[in-house]
């Protein structure tokens, strides 16, 4: 089993032996959970903390519940964002973790590059719960694992990302994971959603979503960030629908067997059509929920193995 | 003040091409004489300067010192230890202070506060709106007779076209330029890295370069209709350059300063969110930063300006967007640019020129030269001995240099100001 690092703060870097292997735990996670055998003492003893400076439910949940099922002491730290006065707590609230003797440190924020700090100064292993709109690694590992499931493959599969792409981490993880993989991804979205020099991470870009998803096997719904939003880079949630909105119509364009996806939550009627959202064969939206537990069992395990027996 | 002869020296002199052995004679603070065949007189202090280069102490058109407001990140006493260490005789401050310079009488105080140290001549910009808020008009007249050098806003952009318009017409009244931070504020708000793949890639809001084209533009388009004199403080693009180029063709009063980051780093130093990388304007393409150097040799670009922006730990070790840009400057503005010397990109006395006498003839100062009769503000240095910048052990109290960790050849061995030994190696 090869993993190239202590933390797990991006997925750019990453090899393809490396995203194999840890989507081959994840699959064999997956199976055990299923199976009802989850309680395990592969971390027994450890303590994992999640450190969340934004809010999330399910991505935290996750984390808990990956940590316990593998018999973690699990801790969830949620900082408030009023109480955060410019990020000086990051490092502050880091001497605490370190006196506090954490282990693994899965942590969110707001701020691109949070994590990387503070994995220059805490012991714990660091995992990136996303950050900013920079990553958001594991969501790019559950969505892999829940493609290679349907698929049977990443390589040469067509993958539409489509939305606000420019505010999104988990499109940035997802565009680095499917290219190291072999897939062929696209980006859709209005020029406004759309970052700069997108294509140089080599990505094929639509602004037009109809030719954007001709032919795709995986439709990639992003949430439309609009709180990250500094000013009117769409101008209407009705307009966003009618043109970048994936419902029926534009689904019929991709391949008769591609499936949806979303990492949540979602806007339902924005970016999304409740029938398409809730589509009993197409979408896999519940399956990638499914999926995340497994993934961060996987990354939780790959790390602890790397972690001092005894601190 | 006994004489002093500096004996066997590479005197250096970009003002009338002099580069030569020799030794150079100072009495009451003045340079007496230079060249060869030089005797000391009785009683005078000897320094054998071993080969060294002896070239004017260096004229800083930009630095930002803590003080008056921010003394926790520098003070005025700070900032002259870390000037005479890095051979600058001669500092331009800038205004956005807290108080803004914005009243003759804080002028006043500045001048006198540069004159307690003894060490470096403090030369203070002039607010060029109240408060450098970018609204009404500072009083250029009242602040240029207590000693303001030029006007300016410091780090922030005066954005309105109408106000500097204005500026640029009022300030003809009293021979005086306008130094502008060329950015278009509407364009590069909340961002903290030059836009393009790698902004992309860290998952940082970007600047546009061509927020810096785009002001370039309409300020040169300003000054001609309003025949006044624009500079451009710390040009960083190829497309700036390029309209700055022109403009000074076509005979506008355009003039322009960079500084070491922007002809020494690109935009991968902030790879990993290295804060100390995070400057404003932010660090750009290689391309540009070729250009930039191109704009150094060809003379588009007069002036090579530290910069200097001090900033404590806690305005740096933040998450990158949250970290305060700026860069300490002083204690590397020579080695940095003779880096360019020692890569082959500029001759020495071209380099020298744009750090001491092009500077001075832009203020219209006596000084930045090697010449009889005038100020004895010279700097030694040791144009190939090696150092490594290392934060935490630079002189003064701002740390934060962009080039943390770099080795650099160019050491300064001595500087004098009026005759007065101020540093020393």
């Amino acid at each position: 089993m090869s993993y190239p690092s202590k933390h797990l703060l991006a997925i750019e870097g990453l090899e393809p032996p490396h995203i194999a292997d840890l989507l081959d735990l994840a699959e064999s996670y997956a199976l055990l959970n299923r199976s009802g055998k989850t309680q395990r003492d592969l971390l027994k003893g450890r303590t994992l903390i999640n450190l969340f400076f934004e809010d999330s439910t399910r991505t935290r949940t996750s984390f808990e519940l990956a940590g316990k099922r593998l018999g973690a002491d699990v801790i969830n730290m949620s900082v408030s964002t009023s109480s955060v006065n410019k990020g000086e707590t990051l490092l502050d609230t880091a001497s605490t973790l370190n006196a506090m003797q954490c282990d693994l440190l899965v942590i969110r924020h707001a701020q691109s590059g949070a994590p990387a700090l503070l994995s220059q100064k805490v012991d714990a292993a660091v995992i990136n719960a996303g950050d900013g709109t920079h990553e958001h690694p594991t969501q790019a590992l559950l969505d892999a694992l829940t493609i290679r499931r349907h698929k049977g493959r990443l390589e040469g599969l067509i993958v539409a990302i489509c939305g606000d792409i420019a505010h999104s981490r988990v499109a940035r993880s997802n565009i680095h994971l499917l290219g190291t993989m072999g897939a062929r991804v696209r980006i859709v979205g209005p020029p406004t959603l759309i970052p700069a020099d997108a294509a140089r991470l080599g990505v094929e870009v639509f602004t037009d979503m109809k030719a954007g998803l001709k032919d795709a096997d995986v439709v990639m719904m992003l949430r439309l960030q609009r709180e990250r939003m500094s000013g009117g880079l769409v101008p209407s949630a009705r307009e966003f629908f009618r043109f970048y909105g994936l419902d029926a119509e534009k689904l019929a364009l991709a391949k008769p067997d591609s499936i949806v996806m979303h990492p949540g939550p979602m806007n339902r009627g924005v970016e999304i059509d409740s029938a398409i959202a809730d589509h009993p064969t197409r979408s896999v939206i519940g399956e990638q929920v499914e999926m995340g537990v497994a993934c961060r069992m996987a990354v939780l395990d790959i790390l602890a193995r790397r972690l001092p027996r005894n601190r | 003040m006994r004489d002093l002869l500096i004996s066997d020296a590479r005197l250096l002199d970009p003002a009338t091409g002099l580069d030569a052995r020799g030794a150079l004679l100072v009495r009451d603070g003045l340079i007496a004489d230079l060249g060869q065949g030089l005797t000391a007189p009785e009683g005078a202090e000897l320094i054998d300067a071993a080969g060294a280069c002896l070239a004017p102490g260096l004229v800083d058109l930009r630095a930002n010192l803590g003080e008056p407001g921010q003394e926790h990140r520098e003070t005025i006493a700070s900032a002259a230890q870390a000037a005479a260490a890095g051979g600058i005789t001669t500092l331009c401050v800038l205004p956005d202070t807290d108080p803004a310079l914005d009243d003759p009488a804080l002028l006043s105080f500045m001048i006198r506060r540069g004159e307690a140290t003894g060490s470096v001549t403090l030369l203070p910009y002039g607010a060029a709106t109240a408060g450098c808020a970018g609204k009404e008009l500072a009083e250029f007249g009242l602040l240029r007779e207590a000693g303001a050098i030029a006007f300016t806003d410091g780090a922030k952009a005066i954005g309105n076209a109408r106000t500097m318009r204005i500026a640029l017409s009022y300030a003809r009244a009293f021979g005086a330029f306008i130094v502008q931070h060329p950015e278009d504020p509407s364009l590069a708000a909340g961002g903290a890295a030059t836009e393009g793949e790698l902004a992309t890639r860290l998952g940082l809001p970007g600047i546009p370069p061509a927020a810096e084209a785009m002001m370039v533009a309409r300020d040169i388009t300003l000054a001609r209709i309003t025949g006044g004199h624009v500079h451009f403080a710390h040009v960083s693009t190829a497309a700036a350059l390029d309209l700055i180029r022109a403009a000074k063709q076509d005979g506008l009063r355009v003039t322009c300063d960079t500084a070491p980051p922007y002809f020494d780093q690109n935009e991968t130093a902030i790879g990993d969110y290295r804060t100390y990388a995070k400057l404003s304007p932010p660090l750009r393409t290689e391309a540009d930063r070729i250009a930039i150097v191109a704009g150094l040799v060809d003379g588009t670009i007069d002036a090579i300006a530290s910069d200097h922006q001090p900033r404590d730990a806690d305005d740096k070790r933040l998450p990158f967007a949250q970290a305060e840009a700026g860069g300490a400057g002083l204690a590397t503005l020579l080695a940095v640019t003779l880096a360019r010397v020692h890569a082959g990109d500029i001759p020495m006395l071209a380099a020298l020129g744009l750090l001491t006498c092009k500077p001075a003839a832009l203020l219209g100062l006596p000084v930045g030269r090697l010449a009889k009769g005038a100020p004895a503000d010279l700097l030694l240095f040791h144009p190939a001995r090696g150092w490594k910048v290392e934060a935490g052990k630079l002189p003064g109290k701002a740390q934060n240099s962009p080039f943390d960790g770099r080795a650099l050849e160019g050491r300064v061995l001595g500087t004098w100001k009026a005759g007065r030994r101020v540093f020393s190696a």
